[in-house]
C-alpha cells in the first residue's frame, strides 16, 4: 500500500509542480502582498488593487500578482514582496498606493528597488549578495567556533567590497535535521538561494572565492534537500525582526498563497501525510509525535502524543477529532494568522491526528469573529476533498477522513474542552465536570481529541524532519518552538516564533526591539487573563511551560504583552478580572459570584475607596476561586490578580492607603496641578478646559480649581511648556 | 472494587462510585447542594469539595468517581473556609428576607449558611435584580432567589422531559426562565411544580390560595366546602413531625373543621365516580373500537403536557374529568340541590398534592354555566400544613373526624387514586365486573404498581385480555406514549401522572423532613404504602359498590354515562401552543 | 392510532417555515438527515442573524420547532453568546477591541469617545438606526491596537480624533 500512496502523492506534487512552473516561466516577475485580517486592516486590499491596475496599464505579461499570508510584522503592514529572478527579493513596508506607483514604476519596470521604503529600511544600497549564517545554539553541537568571524575574514580575504555583500546570523536554517556528522552550520546565500553546509574554514574560503567572486556553485558543499524554513529566509531573512526567530509552525505564513494548494505541496505539502500512510501504522505517528515532546500549544501545555495514546486506548471505535480555534485570549493572535495564511498545514496536521487515533470525522472550531480564517479553511477542506485528500481512500489508501467547520459565537470559556463539546453539540458552551476526559468521553459521548491550531501545525513538521530534531529545538521536557503574539508598549509588535526556552529578553529585546517610546520595561504579561504579569528583573527567565508557570504566569495560548513604567498593576489586574467576570460562564459558584466579587473590590480600590481589609479579601477570593472552580478558566481566572499582588503589592497598597497611583493611571487617584514656575500664562490650557476650573490673568501663573476639575488631562495635553503636573 | 483513604480511613467500594457516596460509607457526610442522587450531576455549586492529595485544586465530590490509592480529606482548615466562602458568595447575591421567606425553615441555602458557620458578610456587593414572576396560574418564580443551582432545569428536562427551563444568559446575568424569560403560562409549562419541589430556596413556588380561603371562611354567608384528594392523608403528617407514611386521615378532617370549613368531603368519593365513568368509557369504546388506547385524565399536569406536546393524541384521553373536579362540580349541583343552598353561595375548596390543580381549576372548561367557577380555590399540602400552623391547632392530638355525607364515603378504589397505578388498578377492579359480569376476584393488581416509573402488564378478565400501561414522570410517560404513536406496542388503556410516584410525589406535597430528599424512591414507597394500607382494611375496594355513589346516580346522575353524568363530569381538551418540543 | 383534527403541527411548521429565510429553512432540513441534527444549531443561528441582523422571538422560536430542539435551550444558546444579537442594530456595526493589546494602548478611551459621539452605550442603538456599538473582546489584530471594526473595515491605530472622522465617512454614505 505504501507505494500506491506515493504513487499518488508523486502524481499530485508532479501536477502542482508543473502548474507552478509554468506559471513561473510566464510570469517571471512575483509581487506578493499581504492578505490576512490584519493585512486588509491595515489596508492591502486597496494596494491590491493598484497593482493590478499598473500591471493592466503597463502592457506587462510577465508580472504576476500573488497574494499570500500574514508574516506576523503587524506594525509594518502592509506588506508587498517583489521578487526579480536573480536579485534579493525586496520587501516594502507601509505600501500604500502612492508607494505602489513608486514600486511598480522604479522596481518592476526600472529594477530599480525604492530602497527609502524597504521594510525595516531605509537602506542606502542594495547588495549583491546576502550570506545567512545558521546560528542556532541548540544544533550547533560542540562547535564553539564563530563562523560569523570566519567569514568576515574569508571575505576580507578574498577583498570583497563591504558594500557588496551583507552578511546576516540568523537563529536556523532547519536544515541541522540532516547534520550530517562534522558539519558545523550552514549558510543560504541569496539572491542565488543556494544552501551550503560548513565543515571547516576552507569551505567557507571557497564559498568567498567560488560563490561570492567569481558566481559559480560549490557544488560539493550544497544541501541539495530543501529544509523547512529556507524559502522564509529566502524572503525575509535580512530582516532582524525575522532572522532571530525559527519559523517553524509559521514556515508558510507569508511564503505561500494561502489558497494555492500547488505551492502549498511545493513547499513539502502533504509530503508528512503520505510518509504516515506509507507507513502504515498509525502507532508510529502517535510514536513520532510522542517523542518530539510536542505539548499542546492552546495553555494546557499536555503532551500531544500521550493525548493521542489515550484516546486509541478507549475501546469505543468511533473518534472524532477537533481543532480548537476558538482563540479567545485578548491579546493573541496567531492561531487566526495560521489559519489565514497557511490553512492547509493546519488541515494536515489535523488529518495527521485523525488517521493516528482512527478518527473519520473532525471539526474545525473557529470563531466567527474570523471571516477569513473560516474561509480559508473552507476553501482549503473543498480544495482537499477535489483532490482526494479528504474523504475515502485518501491518497489511495484506506484512510477515510472529513472535516467540518463549526462556528464559535463568541464565548472565551468555549476554549476550554468540554465546553467547546457543548458548543460543537448546539448547547450552551458551559463546561462538565472532568473525568472523564473528551479522550475517553468527549463529542457525542465518543473518545474526543482536541488539539489547537499551532499544535496541528507543528505536526507535519514533527512527521517530515522527525522527532528528534523538533524535540532538540526546544527544552528537555517541551519540543519545537512557540508563537508569541508580541504587542502592548514593544517597538516592534507582531508574530514572533521561537525555540522553547529562549528568554524573554531575546524575544522583548532582540526580536521586538525593546520597549516603544524609550521608556522602561515594568513587566511581561503572558497567557491572557488567565495567566499572570512577569516582573521586568526576571526578564532572562527561558520560555517554557514550566518556566512561566514557576514565574506566576502560565505560557497560555502565546499572547505576550508588554508593560512600561505608565502601567498600573491594579489597573491591569483589572482589566483581567473584568474580562473574566464577564466571560464567566456562570455554572460554578466561585467563578460567576468570586469573580464579580473580586471586581467589586478593584474597582474600589482603582477609585480610591479602598479599605484595608480589601486587599486580604481580594487575595482570600483569589485563592477560593483559583482552588474551588469547576473549569480550568475559572480556576486561572486569578492569576493576574494573584501574580500582581506577589509582585507589586506595594502599589496595590498605594492605591489603598495613599490613595495613590503610582503609575498615574487610575484617574479617580489623579489631580494635576499647574507648576506656578514653569506656567506662562499662555492660556491654553484654560481654553481647552471642558469644566473651567483653570483661572489665571494672561502671562501670569494659572490654577487649577480642584473641586471643579474632572481630571481629562486635557489640560496636561495642551500645556506646551510642561507646566502641569500629574500626580 | 477500589481502596482508597478518606479522612484517614481506609476504604473499599466499587469502581465508578464516586467520593461523596465513598464517605458516606463510612459516615461522613460531605455537605452539599446543588448534588440530587435523582437528578444528572452537575457539579456546579462546589459545596461539596473536597481535598485530594496531589491535585492541586478542590475536586467536587458528587461527580468525581474515585480512584485506587486515593487520599482524600473531606475536612481540613482551608477546605472548611473555602466552604464557607462559597455559600457566603451564594448569599451575597441572595434577598435579605428570610424571615418573610415562604421557606423560612424549609431552606436548604439558610441551613447550609448556618452549617457552614456564614455569621458575617465578608464580600458583599451588588445583588441581581430581576423582577418576580407571578403570573402564573400555578407556579410563580423568583430569579431572586435563585442560586444557579440547576435541579429546576435538570429535573423539568430529566425526570418531565419538558425541557421548559433552561439558563439565560451567562456569567453573573444567569437566570433560570423558560424560552426569551416568558411567564410560566405563556411557556411550555405544563405546572406539575417539581422545579418548587427539587428547589433549594423559593426561586419557585406555588400561586397562594391562602388568602382566598381565609376570606371564604371568614365570610359568613359562605357555605365552604373543603375536599381533600387521596394522597394528602398520606403525606400531610409529615408536616407536624409525624413519619413519613403515616396516614392522618382522621386528623385531618377534624383540623379543617377547626379551620372553619362547613363540610369537609372526600375527593376519593369522586375518584369511585371517576372509576365508574372511566370504566364504563373504556369498556365502550373496546366494544365500539373506539379510539384505543384510552388515556387516563385525572392529572392535569399530563393534560397540559398532552395538550402542549401530543395534541393529537387528544382523541384518545378520557373525557372524565378529574375526581377534584368531578367533586366540585357534585358540590355544587347535587350537594347544592340536596342541601337546598344556592350554588352561588358555595365556596369549593380542593386540597391537592399538586400546582398544577390551580391550573386545571381555572380552565374555562371547568366554569358552571353562569360563569363562575366549579372550584373556587385549591390549595396544597404545603399550604394547607401551613394554615394549620397560622391557626394554632395542635395536629398531633387532634381526635379523629370522619367525612361528611353525602359526598364522604369513598372505597379502597378510590384511596388508591394518589399512587401510580392506583387509578388503573381501581379501573381494572370495576372493568372486571363490566365485562364479565361478576365481581373480579383478584383486587390487587400489583403488576401495576408502576414504583419504578414505567410498567405495561396484560390483564385476563374473561374472554377478554388487556395490554395496559402505567407511567409516572413524563419522560416514562413518552416512552410508553412514543410507543403507542409509532404502533409499537396495541396498548387498550395508559394511565399517566405526571409526578413522579403518582401525586403522593406531587409539586404541592410537603417539603420532605431534612435529610430526605424529594423524588426520593423510598420517601415515596412509604406514602404509597399508607394509602395501600387504607385500602388493605376496607370493606369495600370496589369504586361501583359505593353506597353513596350508587345513592348519586340513583338520585341525581341517572346511568353511569348517561347525558347527565356526561354533561357534568366529562370535559374535553384542545391544542394548546406554545407546541412543546419533545 | 387515530390522531384526528387535533394535531397542530402542521399550522406550526408553517408558521415556522414562515418566518424564517427560505435558504435557511432548506439548511435547517438538510441537517434533519444528520444524526446530531442539533449540533447545528449554532450554525442555523448564525445563518439567521446574518441574514436578518439579529435573532428575534419568532426566529429563535421558529427554529426551535423546525430543528425538534426545546424553544428554552434555543434561548439559552442564543443569549449565552455574546455575538448574537436579541434585538435589531444599527446598519453599521461598530465594535470596539477592548483586547489586551488595545487596553494598554487606550482602547477604553476611543471607546469612551465613541459613546460620546455617538451618544449611546455599548450594546446600543443610535435613534437614527444608523451605528450599533458593540464591545469586542479581542479582534485579533493587536498589532495594530487600537482597534475598532465597522462592519467587515477594521481601522486599526486609531486614535481619538479620528474617531469622528471615521464616523462621518458612514455619516456621509449614509446622506448620499
Amino acid at each position: 500500500m505504501g507505494t500506491d500512496v506515493e504513487h499518488a502523492f508523486d502524481a499530485l506534487r508532479e501536477e502542482c509542480r508543473q502548474a507552478l512552473r509554468r506559471a513561473e516561466a510566464e510570469h517571471p516577475i512575483r509581487i506578493q502582498v499581504g492578505s490576512a485580517t490584519c493585512e486588509h486592516a491595515a489596508g492591502s486590499q486597496a494596494v491590491l488593487d493598484e497593482f493590478r491596475k499598473h500591471i493592466a496599464a503597463s502592457g506587462r505579461t510577465d508580472v504576476s500578482l500573488h497574494r499570500t499570508g500574514c508574516t506576523g510584522r503587524c506594525s509594518r503592514e502592509p506588506i508587498v514582496g517583489v521578487f526579480i529572478p536573480d536579485q534579493i527579493p525586496v520587501k516594502y513596508q507601509k505600501v500604500d498606493r502612492e508607494l505602489v506607483h513608486r514600486i511598480f514604476t522604479s522596481h518592476v519596470m526600472n529594477g530599480v528597488p525604492v530602497l527609502d521604503r524597504v521594510l525595516d529600511g531605509p537602506v542606502e544600497r542594495q547588495f549583491s549578495h546576502e550570506i545567512l549564517l545558521c546560528e542556532n545554539a541548540r544544533c550547533s553541537t560542540e562547535d564553539k567556533k564563530d563562523w560569523g568571524k570566519v567569514f568576515e575574514q574569508a571575505l576580507a580575504k578574498a577583498r570583497v567590497r563591504a558594500g557588496d555583500v551583507t552578511f546576516v546570523r540568523v537563529s536556523c536554517l532547519g536544515a541541522c535535521r540532516q547534520a550530517a556528522r562534522g558539519v558545523f552550520t550552514h549558510v543560504l546565500i541569496l539572491p542565488a538561494n543556494i544552501m551550503y553546509a560548513v565543515q571547516t574554514e576552507e569551505d567557507v574560503e571557497e564559498i568567498v572565492r567560488v560563490h561570492i567572486v567569481d558566481g559559480q556553485r560549490v557544488a560539493r558543499l550544497e544541501v541539495t534537500d530543501r529544509p523547512l524554513t529556507r524559502r522564509f529566509f529566502d524572503l525575509y531573512g535580512d530582516v532582524s525582526f525575522f532572522s532571530k526567530q525559527n519559523r517553524i509552525a509559521l514556515r508558510n505564513c507569508g511564503v505561500v498563497d494561502p489558497e494555492s494548494i500547488e505551492e502549498y505541496v511545493e513547499h513539502e505539502g502533504f509530503a508528512a501525510l503520505t510518509k504516515a500512510l506509507s507507513n502504515g501504522n498509525p502507532d508510529w505517528v502517535i510514536n513520532e509525535v510522542t517523542r518530539s515532546k510536542l505539548r499542546g500549544r492552546g495553555g494546557g501545555g499536555f503532551q500531544t502524543g500521550v493525548k493521542w495514546a489515550h484516546a486509541v486506548k478507549a475501546a469505543d471505535k468511533v473518534r472524532y477529532i477537533i481543532c480548537n480555534a476558538d482563540e479567545g485570549d485578548p491579546g493573541a493572535f496567531m492561531d487566526r494568522s495560521m489559519l489565514e495564511s497557511d490553512p492547509f498545514s493546519v488541515v494536515e496536521g489535523m488529518m495527521l491526528g485523525a488517521y493516528a487515533i482512527g478518527a473519520t470525522r473532525g471539526f474545525f472550531y473557529i470563531r466567527a469573529e474570523y471571516p477569513l480564517a473560516v474561509r480559508r479553511i473552507q476553501m482549503a477542506i473543498d480544495t482537499c476533498r477535489a483532490r482526494g485528500l479528504l474523504g475515502e481512500r485518501i491518497l489511495g489508501s484506506d484512510f477515510a477522513f472529513d472535516i467540518e467547520i463549526r462556528l464559535g459565537a463568541g464565548a472565551f470559556v468555549c476554549g476550554e474542552e468540554t465546553a467547546l463539546i457543548h458548543s460543537i453539540e448546539g448547547a450552551r458552551g458551559q463546561p462538565r465536570i472532568r473525568p472523564p476526559f473528551p479522550t475517553e468521553n468527549g463529542l457525542w459521548g465518543k473518545p474526543t481529541v482536541i488539539n489547537n491550531v499551532e499544535t496541528f501545525a507543528n505536526v507535519p513538521v514533527v512527521i517530515n524532519y522527525g522527532a528528534e530534531w523538533f524535540a532538540k529545538l526546544g527544552t528537555e521536557n517541551s519540543g519545537g518552538t512557540k508563537v508569541f503574539a508580541l504587542a502592548g508598549k514593544v517597538r516592534h509588535t507582531g508574530l514572533v516564533e521561537v525555540p522553547m526556552g529562549s528568554t524573554l529578553r531575546e524575544v522583548v529585546f532582540d526580536i521586538g526591539g525593546g520597549v516603544a517610546d524609550g521608556k522602561q520595561l515594568k513587566a511581561i504579561q503572558t497567557g491572557g487573563p488567565a495567566g499572570g504579569c512577569i516582573p521586568a528583573p526576571w526578564i532572562d527567565t527561558p520560555i517554557d511551560f514550566d518556566t512561566l508557570t514557576k514565574a506566576g504566569s502560565i505560557m497560555g495560548s502565546g499572547g505576550m504583552i508588554v508593560l512600561d513604567e505608565d502601567t498600573c498593576m491594579v489597573d491591569i489586574a483589572k482589566f483581567f478580572i473584568t474580562f473574566s467576570q464577564d466571560e464567566s460562564c456562570g455554572k460554578c459558584t466561585p467563578c460567576r459570584e468570586g469573580t464579580k466579587r473580586m471586581l467589586e473590590i478593584l474597582e474600589r480600590i482603582t477609585t480610591g475607596k479602598g479599605e484595608p481589609a480589601d486587599i486580604d479579601k481580594l487575595e482570600r477570593l483569589a485563592k477560593l476561586v483559583k482552588r474551588s472552580s469547576l473549569c480550568g478558566l475559572g480556576r486561572a481566572a486569578p492569576n493576574p490578580v494573584l501574580s500582581t499582588l506577589e509582585h507589586y503589592r506595594d502599589e496595590y497598597e498605594a492605591h489603598v492607603r495613599d490613595k495613590r497611583c503610582p503609575a498615574r493611571q487610575c484617574v479617580s487617584l489623579l489631580h494635576y496641578e499647574i507648576l506656578p514656575d514653569q506656567c506662562t500664562g499662555c492660556t491654553a490650557c484654560a481654553r481647552k478646559c471642558p469644566v473651567a476650573c483653570i483661572a489665571g490673568e494672561r502671562r501670569q501663573p494659572h490654577t487649577i480649581d480642584q473641586a471643579k476639575c474632572i481630571k481629562c488631562g486635557a489640560c496636561f495635553a495642551a500645556c506646551k511648556f510642561g507646566a502641569i503636573e500629574r500626580r | 472494587m477500589v481502596t482508597l483513604t478518606i479522612d484517614d480511613q481506609e476504604v473499599r467500594v466499587p469502581e465508578g462510585t464516586t467520593i461523596m457516596e465513598a464517605a458516606e460509607s463510612l459516615g461522613i457526610f460531605v455537605p452539599r447542594l446543588c448534588y440530587h442522587p435523582d437528578l444528572s450531576l452537575a457539579g456546579a455549586c462546589r459545596v461539596c469539595i473536597v481535598e485530594v492529595k496531589g491535585i492541586d485544586f478542590f475536586v467536587a465530590s458528587c461527580s468525581t468517581p474515585v480512584r485506587p490509592g486515593m487520599v482524600v480529606q473531606t475536612n481540613s482548615p482551608v477546605i472548611r473556609q473555602a466552604r464557607r466562602d462559597i455559600v457566603e458568595l451564594l448569599l451575597d447575591n441572595h434577598p435579605k428576607d428570610c424571615q418573610t421567606c415562604e421557606r423560612d425553615g424549609h431552606c436548604e441555602l439558610q441551613n447550609l449558611a448556618y452549617a457552614m458557620g456564614v455569621r458575617e458578610r465578608l464580600f458583599e456587593g451588588e445583588r441581581k435584580r430581576f423582577p418576580l414572576e407571578d403570573s402564573g396560574r400555578s407556579v410563580i418564580r423568583d430569579a431572586e432567589k435563585c442560586i444557579l443551582c440547576g435541579r429546576c432545569v435538570r429535573v423539568c428536562a430529566e425526570v418531565q422531559g419538558v425541557h421548559n427551563l433552561s439558563q439565560q444568559h451567562r456569567g453573573f446575568r444567569t437566570v433560570v426562565t423558560p424560552a426569551h424569560g416568558a411567564t410560566m403560562d405563556e411557556s411550555a409549562c405544563i405546572q406539575c411544580g417539581q422545579c418548587i419541589n427539587v428547589c433549594p430556596t423559593a426561586a419557585f413556588l406555588e400561586r397562594s390560595d391562602t388568602e382566598a380561603v381565609w376570606e371564604a371562611l371568614a365570610d359568613p354567608k359562605r357555605h365552604v366546602v373543603v375536599q381533600t384528594a387521596p394522597s394528602i392523608r398520606a403525606a400531610i403528617g409529615e408536616g407536624f413531625g409525624f413519619a413519613p407514611g403515616t396516614p392522618c386521615t382522621g386528623k385531618m378532617i377534624t383540623a379543617l373543621r377547626r379551620l372553619g370549613f362547613d363540610r369537609v368531603f372526600d375527593t376519593d368519593l369522586s375518584a369511585d365516580v371517576t372509576i365508574v365513568e372511566e370504566a364504563n368509557e373504556l369498556v365502550r369504546r373496546i366494544r365500539e373500537h373506539g379510539p384505543l388506547p384510552m388515556l387516563t385524565s385525572c392529572s392535569p399536569g399530563w393534560i397540559s403536557f398532552m395538550e402542549k406536546f401530543y395534541p393529537q393524541l387528544i382523541p384518545h384521553a378520557s373525557t372524565c374529568k378529574s375526581p377534584m373536579s368531578m367533586m366540585s362540580t357534585l358540590a355544587k349541583t347535587y350537594y347544592a340541590e340536596q342541601a337546598h343552598i344556592d350554588p352561588n353561595d358555595i365556596f369549593v375548596v380542593a386540597v391537592m398534592p399538586c400546582a398544577a390543580k390551580k391550573f386545571e381549576a381555572a380552565r374555562p372548561e371547568h366554569q358552571m354555566p353562569n360563569g363562575r367557577w366549579y372550584t373556587d380555590a385549591v390549595l396544597t399540602t404545603r399550604e394547607l400544613i401551613w394554615m394549620i400552623q397560622c391557626y394554632g391547632i395542635r395536629f398531633d392530638s387532634l381526635p379523629d373526624g370522619e367525612f361528611d355525607a353525602p359526598l364522604g364515603i369513598a372505597t379502597g378504589a378510590g384511596d388508591i387514586f394518589g399512587t401510580t397505578g392506583g387509578v388503573m388498578e381501581a379501573t381494572l377492579r370495576t372493568a372486571a365486573e363490566l365485562v364479565t359480569g361478576e365481581p373480579a376476584i383478584a383486587l390487587e393488581f400489583k403488576q401495576v404498581r408502576a414504583v419504578e416509573g414505567l410498567r405495561e402488564a396484560m390483564v385476563t378478565f374473561g374472554d377478554l385480555t388487556l395490554q395496559v400501561g402505567v407511567a409516572n414522570g413524563l419522560t416514562n410517560a413518552k416512552t410508553l406514549l412514543d410507543m403507542a404513536v409509532r404502533g409499537a406496542k396495541q396498548f387498550h388503556v395508559i394511565e399517566v401522572m405526571a409526578c413522579p410516584g403518582g401525586c403522593i410525589g406531587g409539586g404541592g406535597q410537603p417539603y420532605p423532613p431534612q435529610g430526605v430528599k424529594v423524588l426520593d424512591p423510598d420517601l415515596l414507597q412509604k406514602r404509597a404504602s399508607a394509602l395501600y394500607a387504607i385500602d388493605g382494611v376496607k370493606k369495600l375496594r370496589r369504586s361501583h359498590e359505593n353506597p353513596a355513589v350508587k345513592e348519586l346516580y340513583e338520585k341525581f346522575l341517572g346511568v353511569p354515562g348517561g347525558a347527565k353524568a356526561h354533561e357534568l363530569l366529562h370535559t374535553h381538551y384542545q391544542a394548546r401552543l406554545p407546541r412543546g418540543i419533545l | 392510532m387515530n390522531t384526528c383534527g387535533t394535531d397542530n403541527w402542521a399550522e406550526v411548521e408553517a408558521r415556522s417555515k414562515g418566518a424564517l429565510p427560505p435558504e435557511v429553512v432548506d439548511f435547517i432540513e438538510q441537517c434533519q438527515s444528520d444524526p446530531q441534527a442539533a449540533s447545528n444549531l449554532i450554525a442555523v443561528l448564525h445563518m439567521v442573524q446574518e441574514r436578518l441582523g439579529y435573532l428575534g422571538q419568532e426566529q429563535l422560536d421558529a427554529v426551535a420547532q423546525l430543528m425538534h430542539i426545546p424553544a428554552a435551550k434555543v434561548s439559552g444558546v442564543a443569549t449565552f453568546y455574546h455575538y448574537f444579537r436579541l434585538r435589531p442594530c444599527g446598519r453599521h456595526i461598530i465594535r470596539v477591541c477592548l483586547g489586551t493589546a488595545c487596553y494598554v494602548k487606550g482602547a477604553d478611551r476611543v471607546a469612551q469617545r465613541l459613546k460620546e459621539e455617538l451618544g449611546i452605550d455599548f450594546g446600543e442603538t443610535t435613534t437614527d438606526g444608523l451605528f450599533s456599538l458593540e464591545a469586542s473582546r479581542c479582534l485579533g489584530t493587536c498589532g495594530l491596537a487600537p482597534v475598532i471594526m465597522v462592519d467587515e473595515d477594521v481601522h486599526g491605530q486609531v486614535t481619538l480624533d479620528q474617531v469622528p472622522v471615521i464616523l462621518d465617512r458612514y455619516i456621509r454614505n449614509a446622506r448620499e
